[in-house]
């Protein structure tokens, strides 16, 4: 430009250069996009999860803390993996699964969560690094936490053995899942998983409809009905598919259930409505069904829990300011005011004891210690749940997480068992 | 259809062969290309793939083609994709069948016995006033209604007509065709009425003339030129059912087959390529239905 044109003076220099300044401050607002440069700009966290953990209270709260805002993305258990998978750059803070990481890890889309920047790390609960509740060790068949918990290091994409520095996922929520009954329908004890296919029940029993679930607790049903004593539920050989769906298939051509599931809902519904009176169940769908007054137990059963646990990840292109937000809301998270929030849901939290200072003494002697309520119970939001002298089903938190037989899993041949229970669909 | 076109003389040969003409069809073509074309050849190239649990590893094999038919062979218990899409097609057939009579039953009254068009127009509206919701609402309603401890269980059982509450109601054959009718009887009624009224009145009036009763009238001269409306009805509809995987599994209590499903089990594993061979033949054997069902009437000449 100078070459052509006479050199101008220097107010005309300015006058242009304020106006160029403003056009492309306005080509900036146009576009929507706005230069990471602006330190006034809030953070948002794009928060990737199902829509059962995302919690408006808990965003709202978080935002009152820090002025970091939480939007949610809300889909299903599946979609979950297939976007950490397939759509990786669309979160920066994913809530998934311990047992969708076989998965996800090995595509290099989370990135490894130093430990050193999370305040608490030391204090979650030995049943993830360790695999002990009070020094007594756990179930571990099916992906357990403590196989897939640790990375070899921040970008890596295998898993480690031992403790590192770096965390594939923090644990955010977990419970041990078992039967949901009608008492009020069966009138009699129930106390083994095999009770799901007795034919007493016939056409009044369901199952859940997600493959890699649901094969857990027909294989729990297998093994207590004395079938097959699996080396691994979790990690089943293609012979022991064939043997569990052929079981689940036999009942279903004898009538024995109602309808499959797949959806908190549906399960919340065909417990409500009387359709069913036993099925595989999640412990806040048999709160639901209290809530609305009908009687339904989480009923504990000898052979023990199938349990899950779900975590934050951090996706690997994360960097800058959102990094920084991510881990400060993992430390938000961690530090007690949700932990209580979601024991008094009746899932437990991560670092028990943050969470044990939010909470009254007789909240924690009713949910974390299986004590007689002294006085009625509340949910967070103010339901009452259940009422001075009820017991938690399940006892206490060493009972329930001590009663673990295996964890939620994804399987070496979960391909052929896809397929098998598509066949178990169509029988 | 009258006569005076017929006689009309030709000058410029085979009209719509110009270049303008092609021209006009270029947006559409490209939308096609575009939305439809592609992603289809997508699928075609996908389905040739081979997975793994968390990634699509580009190749060609027919692995997937054979693990669909695997066990087909087998002459003792018929192989999952055999009986998936015998079931399928049960529920095609059926549908087709109960929406076909009730909707050539509906359209005839409102084309023919309602004489004022004002009259028409409304009980034509009245007819699509439960699309006026979500498919799935719609479907979902049923269940309250037919359950064990349903309304309909609650009258018989209160009116004495049966001791104990009827189980196969809901989550059954029975209730998804239920429902699969309540829904797509509609995609029947528009073609099947529409073909009626371009239908010739004084047609009618002459086979009266000549003598013949009203089934021989319906079945010479209504049916045969309904025939167009009918066949599109019927692709509606066939092309609906093949593919559904809501209905069947809200109404069927997830435990009915379908090919649907199947492959949204699949897509929901991460198993494309799988899902992609399905969807393929899938595509295929609807393809040939319609193929079937055009032979019997030349769409673009009646339309």
């Amino acid at each position: 430009m100078s070459d052509v044109l006479p050199e101008p003076t220097n107010a005309l220099k300015a006058t242009m250069q304020r106006r160029s300044l403003l056009k492309g401050t306005a080509g900036i607002l146009a576009t929507g996009i706005f230069p990471a440069v602006h330190s006034a700009e809030p953070i948002v966290l794009r928060y990737l999860g199902t829509a059962v953990n995302q919690d408006k209270a808990i965003a709202e709260k978080f935002k009152a803390d820090t002025g970091i805002t939480i939007q949610y993305v809300a889909v299903t258990t599946d979609d979950v993996t297939k976007r950490a998978v397939t759509a990786p750059n669309s979160f920066d803070l994913i809530d998934t699964e311990y047992f969708s990481l076989k998965k996800i890890v090995p595509t290099g889309n989370l990135k490894g969560i130093d430990v050193k920047r999370i305040k608490n790390a030391d204090k979650i609960t030995t049943l993830f690094t360790t695999g002990m509740v009070n020094g007594k060790a756990v179930g571990d068949q099916g992906t357990a936490p403590k196989k897939v918990i640790f990375l070899e290091g921040e970008k890596s994409k295998v898993f480690s053995k031992t403790p590192t520095q770096f965390m594939s996922l923090i644990p955010t929520v977990y419970n041990a899942d078992t039967l949901g009954i009608r008492p009020d329908l069966i009138k009699r004890p129930i106390t083994s998983w095999a009770e799901l296919l007795n034919p007493e029940f016939k056409g009044k029993a369901a199952i859940l409809n997600i493959p890699s679930i649901g094969i857990m607790d027909a294989a729990m049903v297998v093994e207590a009905m004395g079938i097959y004593k699996y080396p691994d539920k979790g990690n089943m050989t293609k012979k022991e598919i064939d043997l569990t769906i052929k079981t689940l298939i036999e009942a279903k051509k004898q009538g024995q259930f109602r309808a499959l599931w797949k959806d908190f809902n549906e399960s919340v519904n065909l417990m409500s409505s009387g359709e069913v009176v036993i099925q595989s169940m999640w412990s806040p769908a048999v709160t639901a069904v209290r809530t609305k007054g009908i009687a339904c137990t989480f009923q504990p059963l000898k052979e023990g829990y199938r349990a899950w646990a779900a975590g934050f990840g951090l996706p690997a292109t994360l960097k800058g300011k959102t990094l920084d937000g991510a881990y400060e809301f993992i430390n938000w998270f961690l530090d007690g005011w949700a932990g209580a929030y979601l024991n008094r849901q009746g899932y437990y939290s991560a670092v028990l004891e943050t969470a044990k200072s939010k909470m009254e003494a007789y909240e924690w002697a009713y949910w974390m210690e299986g004590k007689p309520a002294t006085q009625d119970i509340k949910g967070p939001n103010g339901d009452l749940l259940a009422k001075t002298g009820a017991t938690r089903d399940g006892g206490s938190y060493e009972a329930r997480m001590g009663g673990i037989a295996c964890w939620n899993a994804l399987m070496d041949e979960n391909n052929y068992m896809v397929q098998k229970w598509n066949e178990f669909v169509a029988a | 259809m009258s006569t005076p076109t017929a006689s009309l003389p030709s000058p410029t040969p085979a009209p719509g062969r110009s270049l303008s003409a092609w021209w006009q069809a270029t947006p559409l073509t490209a939308v096609f290309a575009v939305f439809f074309l592609v992603p289809l050849a997508l699928i075609l190239m996908v389905s040739f793939w081979d997975f793994n649990e968390y990634e699509l590893l580009p190749g060609f094999t027919f692995k997937n083609y054979i693990s669909i038919f695997d066990g087909c062979g087998n002459t003792t218990e018929m192989c999952v994709t055999l009986k998936t899409y015998l079931s399928t097609f049960k529920f095609c057939f059926m549908v087709w069948l109960i929406t076909l009579v009730i909707g050539f039953a509906v359209s005839y009254f409102l084309a023919f016995h309602i004489q004022s068009q004002g009259t028409q127009t409304l009980l034509f509206v009245l007819c699509t006033i439960p699309f006026w919701t979500s498919n799935v609402i719609r479907m979902i309603s049923w269940v309250p209604l037919l359950g064990r401890n349903g309304l309909v269980n609650q009258g018989l059982v209160g009116a004495g007509l049966v001791d104990k509450p009827i189980e196969w109601l809901l989550f059954s054959d029975f209730s998804v065709t239920l429902a699969f009718v309540h829904l797509y009887t509609m995609f029947m009624i528009v073609p099947i009425f529409n073909s009626m009224m371009r239908i010739d009145r004084s047609l009618l009036e002459a086979a009266n003339d000549s003598g013949a009763s009203g089934w021989q009238t319906l079945w010479n001269v209504i049916v045969p030129l309904s025939r167009t409306g009918i066949i599109i009805g019927s692709i509606f509809v066939i092309t609906i059912v093949m593919g559904d995987f809501v209905t069947v599994g809200v109404m069927g209590g997830q435990q009915i087959a379908s090919i649907g499903k199947i492959i949204q089990v699949q897509t929901s594993y991460l198993q494309f390529p799988l899902a992609a061979a399905n969807a393929v033949i899938l595509l295929a054997i609807v393809l040939m239905i319609i193929w079937a069902l055009t032979r019997l009437v030349d769409i673009r000449k009646e339309l």
